[in-house]
């Protein structure tokens, strides 16, 4: 058995932020990754971020991946555990990780869950043709690993995720066909997608894709125009070839091990489906259990960050209590505040509402 | 119509909200300047921090949109390898001539070469007049984002925002 003090499982944006937070607080913390390396979907991300200068505002999240794992190999108090799953959960706060040799018994006496989410899937006819890929398996495929995923992209989705990998396939040389957007307006940063445009790529709103082709693989796809009912308008299909079609409609807080250790969840589309229920520290209803990141409700890598950072704080905070903890805290959370503000922040704003409304209805 | 919808709804900023970010014809005639073509309210701030001049002024609110003083700034381009939407650039029309410069921010493999002939293109991506590059910068400084320095017929200059990947550029 192995005993620590905060065990945190996920090595992404939030869990490296919970783990240095933690530890700099004077925890001893277990960090769990499933992957042989730090960082999540940072390792991914080529692109340079938006938000403040003072904090990492311009540098590519590749370099943050490198830099908080950096930080977390030089605190002594983090053990890190990479390519471990967490199994299983018993009740008494034990967590079972199976590591490349044996699988081992966790005792802690605080959990943060930074499990990330996972993409959702687009039901249409031959979905499942081989080059029906998710944007996070094109962008794993081409960043970690430098294997092309094809010759010619149609990418469905024109948020942040989809105009991100569509810059990241024309980088590699990879030609992106369009992209298809069901809503009549793009959804991630205009900046973005104004970037895509100048190549030359046709980003079309109100459009989907109807259906795949293919024998043993993908040799192209139809798209259609959307009607106001968002369902394609007779006579408007038109067939793209293409051996890759890439799906960027989305992600849903994975909340299995949130369930297993007995939170409670709730449904709220605009953080991504089902999510933890949790209060502004981020911790459950499962008292000493805490969620951020992903897991707590959809956002960017950003806010990843500082729910993580708060989330560490506050899981500390019960152990070795700290005098500036509540300036740490305001100070977060006004960083927060700061990233969900403006048009691009709306959607979230909503969920945050409406997850205080059944935290507080929880409490009465 | 607002100003917007183009851009909403195909990634190409409108005519108007791209008129509205220039910088006055004076301004222009006087040499080079940064056009910030960024139209959306998103938590950014980079730009203003970049800036060694004061000229983009700092952010009372970091989603709100830049604001320049086109008369501060001097076209030096730090700001141009900064920003993370990769939505600024210089122009330079001082010449007069029917030659001006552009400078632009560059992310694609292989860079042009010095004094290599690119197709020019447009929000679009569509080809819009063959284009000199004068300059590549790409120092370690810039973080993998090259800056390049281009000639553009002068009846362009509000056109061109990118170039055609080169034919036998430099593939470091």
């Amino acid at each position: 058995m192995t005993r620590t003090e905060i065990v945190v499982v996920g090595g992404g944006p939030a869990g490296l932020a919970a783990s240095l937070a933690a530890s700099r607080s004077g925890a001893k913390v277990l960090l769990i990754e499933r992957q042989a390396q730090l960082g999540g979907q940072l390792v991914k991300q080529t692109h340079r971020f938006f938000g403040s200068s003072a904090q990492s505002a311009g540098v590519r999240g590749i370099t943050i991946a490198r830099d908080l794992a950096g930080q977390a190999a030089s605190m002594p108090e983090i053990t890190v555990w990479t390519q471990t799953e967490a199994l299983g959960y018993y009740a008494g706060g034990t967590l079972l990780a199976e590591r490349p040799e044996r699988v081992e018994i966790v005792q802690g006496a605080r959990m943060v869950l930074c499990v990330g989410a996972s993409e959702r899937p687009l039901a249409f006819p031959n979905n499942d043709l081989p080059g029906v890929y998710g944007a996070g398996a094109v962008q794993t495929l081409m960043n970690v690993y430098g294997v092309l995923p094809g010759r010619r992209v149609v990418m469905v989705g024109a948020g942040n995720i989809g105009l991100i990998v569509s810059y990241q396939l024309l980088q590699a040389g990879v030609e992106v066909a369009a992209i298809l957007e069901a809503a009549p307006q793009v959804g991630g940063y205009l900046v973005h997608a104004a970037k895509i445009a100048r190549a030359g790529v046709p980003i079309m709103t109100s459009h989907s894709v109807v259906a795949a082709f293919g024998e043993t693989e993908l040799v192209g796809i139809r798209a259609a125009r959307l009607g106001p009912d968002w369902r394609p308008v007779p006579g408007t299909g038109f067939d793209v070839d293409c051996d890759v079609l890439c799906l960027a409609v989305g992600l849903s807080p994975l909340v299995e091990l949130a369930r297993l250790v007995g939170c409670e969840v709730c449904y709220i589309p605009e953080l991504g489906g089902y999510v933890p229920v949790h209060d502004d520290e981020l911790e459950t209803t499962v008292p000493g259990v805490y969620v951020a990141g992903d897991a707590a409700g959809v956002e960017e890598a950003s806010s990843a960050l500082i729910e993580g950072h708060l989330a560490g704080l506050a899981a500390a905070h019960g152990l070795y209590p700290q005098v500036d903890y509540e300036a740490h805290r305001g100070a977060a959370l006004a960083e927060l505040e700061a990233l969900r503000a403006g048009p691009t922040g709306a959607k979230i704003r909503v969920g945050l509402s409406k997850m205080a409304q059944v935290k507080g209805g929880g409490r009465q | 119509m607002t100003r917007l919808d183009r851009l909403v709804a195909s990634g190409v900023p409108d005519d108007e909200a791209v008129a509205a970010v220039l910088p006055s014809a004076e301004r222009l005639a006087k040499g080079p300047v940064a056009v910030i073509e960024c139209f959306q309210e998103i938590p950014c701030d980079p730009c203003a921090a970049a800036c060694p001049r004061g000229a983009i002024l700092p952010f009372g609110d970091i989603k709100d949109l830049p604001s320049i003083d086109h008369e501060l700034c001097n076209g030096c381009a730090n700001c141009v390898v900064k920003c993370p939407g990769l939505a600024i650039f210089v122009i330079d029309v001082s010449s007069g001539g029917d030659r001006v410069i552009i400078k632009m921010p560059y992310e694609y493999l292989p860079l042009p070469r010095r004094d290599q002939e690119v197709w020019g293109l447009d929000r679009s991506g569509k080809r819009v007049a063959k284009v000199k590059v004068l300059r590549v910068q790409r120092p370690a400084a810039f973080d993998r984002t090259a800056l390049l320095t281009i000639e553009v017929p002068a009846s362009e200059v509000h056109n061109v925002r990118g170039i055609a990947p080169p034919a036998g550029g430099d593939d470091r």
